[in-house]
């Protein structure tokens, strides 16, 4: 077992390496050429590749999620206000975060995968050979398409989720699809909705940068490349926790609860 | 031992007192080379003794640590990137494990270098030069096939086809019989002569293949502790009676 010490050290070690790389896609990613033909094979490998997997599993937790909270609110009487705590429980916290995990399995794992695949079998260098700058072929054109698709994705999430929960509230009881939106445009505000697209272009952004540094970065042959994939899935998706603690507090502070 | 026929032609590599370390592990340590025009060189050495190194650093794939580096009178080290890539579109690589893009048909790889390159070519211009350049290495015919479709003889083919697009001037060759049948690389020895018959090319070839040095060597440079341990023509090394050049002939 490693000593606690050497752990520790790794991480923060790996975490200044994992900094610097994004250091750098700041540095190279905004100055020309660019690459937009990339940028666009990107966007529909990570965002429309990835739709039905996060728009299945959003109906998936609008139904459940509003299933399983009616037997409590008829408790208390309050089932009529199903609409509007479902609607605000999923766009706040649950569609962002399951969205973004499932990214971070699909998009992270295949990143790191690809990368660290074309990193041991020399297609990065034959690349560079070739009078192009891998980093911002491969690494920058990826980071940005996932920064940008994440978002998306949440959003047709968070529109798929709703009625999954318009289906699951009339499993119970007959509620019309106009009266179910008004009530939860009637509590859903926009205070709900911009802290959680907001730190969807986090979580994207997360996921990416640490598939690309595990993929760009792999060594020891197809063994490593399997090692990069499993470890961006799992540094991404502890990352994913991570920003979404921090984006609650800073939604407290800035009093969007 | 004999010293190999010297070409009196331009020199179009030179190396001078090369060092390239990994940690303490001293891989290139003085090495010097010299490849003229229209010259195949084979770099010689045993596994892991710094033969992809020495041409790594070359299109500096890899940083030297130290050295001399020249291609056509250029100081390697010095480049700029803009210059680099100039230098690079003349100098072919061909990658141990072919290194074709795996998301990519064979007419996308060998479009890439050239769309790189070469940035206002036209459509038809890049469908006659793949067409060519696929006719050279006998694989036409395959422009729409992925590289998984491909045996791994068609793809050092088509890696010497993404090389040759760009009529390169220096070839580098990273082993490139390893992993074939005896008669597959006999094929591949077989095409790199035609390469520097017909493009007149001048080659750094990374070999431990026997067979590959006595047919492809103009000169054949012995890499052993990182210096150019004897260098002479195949014949040459092959009647030496030092035990460490006849350790690679018996």
């Amino acid at each position: 077992m490693n000593n606690p010490l050497t752990a520790w050290k790794d991480f923060f070690s790996e975490t200044g390496d994992i900094t610097r790389f994004a250091g750098r896609f700041f540095r190279e990613g905004f100055l020309p050429p660019y690459e937009f033909n990339e940028l666009l094979r990107q966007s529909f490998e990570i965002g429309y590749r990835s739709l039905p997997l996060c728009g299945v599993t959003g109906f998936i937790m609008g139904l459940v999620i509003t299933i399983q909270s009616h037997p409590s609110m008829e408790t208390f009487g309050t089932e009529s206000w199903l609409p509007s705590v479902v609607s605000v429980s999923l766009v706040r916290e649950i569609v962002p975060v399951i969205t973004a995990l499932i990214c971070a399995g699909k998009i992270g794992s295949g990143i790191g995968a690809e990368l660290g695949s074309m990193n041991v079998t020399e297609q990065i260098d034959a690349m560079e050979v070739s009078g192009t700058n891998p980093f911002k072929y491969l690494i920058v054109t990826r980071i940005l398409s996932a920064t940008l698709m994440v978002p998306l994705l949440v959003i047709l999430s968070d529109t798929i989720s709703l009625y999954g929960a318009f289906i699951g509230v009339n499993m119970k009881q007959v509620v019309s699809f106009h009266l179910y939106t008004n009530q939860i445009f009637e509590k859903l505000s926009f205070s709900d909705v911009l802290p959680s697209i907001t730190k969807s272009f986090f979580f994207g952004f997360a996921i990416s940068i640490i598939g690309c540094y595990k993929g760009y970065n792999t060594k020891n042959g197809t063994e490593g490349v399997g090692r990069s994939a499993n470890m961006a899935v799992v540094i991404s998706t502890f990352a994913v926790f991570i920003i979404d603690l921090i984006a609650a507090q800073i939604a407290d502070i800035l009093h969007f609860t | 031992m004999n010293q190999p026929t010297l070409y009196n032609k331009e020199e179009i590599v030179v190396i001078r007192n090369l060092k390239k370390s990994f940690g303490t592990n001293h891989v290139l340590d003085d090495f010097n080379l010299t490849v003229h025009k229209g010259e195949n060189v084979v770099v010689l050495g045993r596994s892991g003794s710094g033969k992809s190194v020495l041409i790594k650093c070359l299109v500096r794939l890899l940083e030297a640590d130290d050295g001399e580096m020249k291609v056509f009178g250029m100081s390697i080290p010095d480049l700029s990137h803009k210059a680099l890539d100039d230098i690079r579109a003349r100098i072919g690589f061909l990658f141990q494990s072919s290194a074709l893009y795996d998301s990519m048909t064979v007419l996308e790889n060998l479009e890439f270098p050239l769309r790189r390159h070469k940035l206002r070519i036209t459509r038809q211009e890049v469908d006659k030069l793949v067409k060519l350049a696929l006719e050279n290495v006998g694989l036409s015919g395959t422009e729409s096939m992925m590289p998984s479709e491909l045996s791994g003889g068609m793809k050092k083919r088509i890696g010497i086809a993404r090389m040759l697009i760009l009529n390169p001037e220096v070839m580098l060759y990273d082993e490139p019989t390893t992993g074939l049948d005896p008669i597959t690389g006999r094929e591949i020895n077989h095409l790199m002569l035609e390469v520097q018959e017909k493009y007149n090319t001048s080659s750094i070839i990374i070999s431990h293949d026997m067979n590959c040095v006595r047919r492809t060597a103009n000169r054949v440079v012995v890499l052993l502790n990182g210096k150019c341990y004897a260098e002479g023509t195949y014949e040459d090394l092959k009647t030496s009676n030092d035990k460490n050049i006849k350790q690679f002939f018996d």
